[in-house]
């Protein structure tokens, strides 16, 4: 690991990602052992490790998988569902198990296939769908918090694309954690300052098995795009990405974004499914899915 | 030769280099790969031998 000088072996490294994942929880104060967590698991490697990690700290955490009905000849969501199952039984936690389509009526490519949302973007359906679903699940269930696997490449590909615009209302919004408010659960990223390959490599030596298959509508992504290029930054640069995400956030705690731009937001129930939304009236996932 | 895999490109590079001189070879950045053989993470800085097969594995998720 260049960016931090430090060269460990394989039981180290091991012992290593879960300390520092601890620090981190303390350090922006995600949550208590006393607290129930819910993690957002996707079968791939970083929602896997995080699920993982969390247990291993004696965290109470459960697991929530999305059936998003990705098929594409691939078997996409069958198998990423299967590995999440199987990683569940394996260690004897709880997973629930959300399908869109049972509960919705259509899958993802079905509602992107009809809705101009999904058009236009394809993510953008399925990020929506996810973050209802997870909200819900997290309300029903009575967990004070949400845990989602966002690494350090994740966190940095949103603020280059954010920054890219100048977003202010995003920018402000990307943290570790985002406080809950009446209706929406605590957000958080015990992973965020993670590199992707460090957590790829965590799940090699813990012999996790996740799907290593891209998501086949992921291909061409503005964020694996910005990934790409920011892997070039760090080899000729390497701590460059970890910099860019800690000074943002430095920056952002110091009011560099909130003293020039007040944005303030009210937020209504929506009046089909009760969670928060900005517009009186129905949400977007609603008016999505009741079109 | 060794034999560098990864997903589906197969690629040859010359044995006696690092698996870091060969990943510039075949120009694949270290930072958005793993190198396993025989299923065992292999140091940047290992020199590769005759014979010998390197799997890649892509760390970049997303979308």
């Amino acid at each position: 690991m260049r960016h931090h000088k430090l060269a460990l072996c394989k039981d180290h490294y091991l012992e290593w990602v879960p300390e520092q994942a601890e620090r981190f929880i303390k350090k922006y104060r995600m949550f208590t052992r006393d607290e129930k967590i819910l993690v957002a698991v996707s079968g791939g490697k970083d929602s896997l490790a995080l699920w993982d990690i969390l247990q291993r700290l004696g965290y109470t955490a459960d697991g929530l998988y999305i059936s998003l009905g990705i098929d594409e000849g691939i078997g996409y969501s069958a198998e990423s569902q299967r590995l999440a199952e199987k990683f569940a039984t394996e260690r004897g936690l709880k997973l629930h198990v959300v399908d869109i389509k049972s509960e919705y009526g259509e899958t993802i490519p079905e509602i992107a296939g009809r809705t101009w949302r999904g058009k236009e973007k394809f993510c953008s359906v399925c990020g929506l769908v996810k973050r209802h679903v997870m909200n819900r699940i997290a309300r029903d269930f009575g967990y004070d918090v949400l845990a989602t696997g966002h690494n350090l490449d994740d966190e940095v590909a949103v603020l280059f694309s954010n920054t890219l615009t100048w977003q202010g209302e995003y920018l402000l919004r990307q943290s570790p954690v985002l406080a809950e408010t009446p209706g929406l659960a605590r957000k958080v990223k015990p992973l965020c300052r993670f590199y992707e390959r460090e957590m790829a490599a965590y799940t090699l030596l813990r012999g996790i098995e996740y799907i290593y298959e891209e998501c086949p509508f992921s291909e061409g992504s503005t964020s694996i795009y910005y990934k790409e290029l920011f892997n070039q930054i760090e080899h000729d640069r390497p701590g460059a990405k970890l910099t860019y995400y800690l000074k943002f956030l430095e920056a952002r705690r110091k009011g560099l974004f909130s003293e020039q731009v007040e944005i303030q937001q009210e937020l209504h129930p929506c009046t089909r499914c009760g969670q928060p939304t900005s517009a009186p009236g129905e949400c977007a996932f609603c008016r999505m899915i009741g079109k | 030769m060794v034999k560098i895999i990864l997903r589906k490109m197969e690629y040859e590079v010359r044995p006696g280099m690092t698996l870091l001189a060969a990943l510039k070879k075949i120009d694949i950045l270290p930072e958005s790969v793993l190198a396993t053989r025989d299923g065992e993470l292999i140091e940047e800085d290992e020199i590769l031998k005759d014979g010998q097969v390197i799997k890649l594995v892509a760390v970049i998720s997303g979308g």
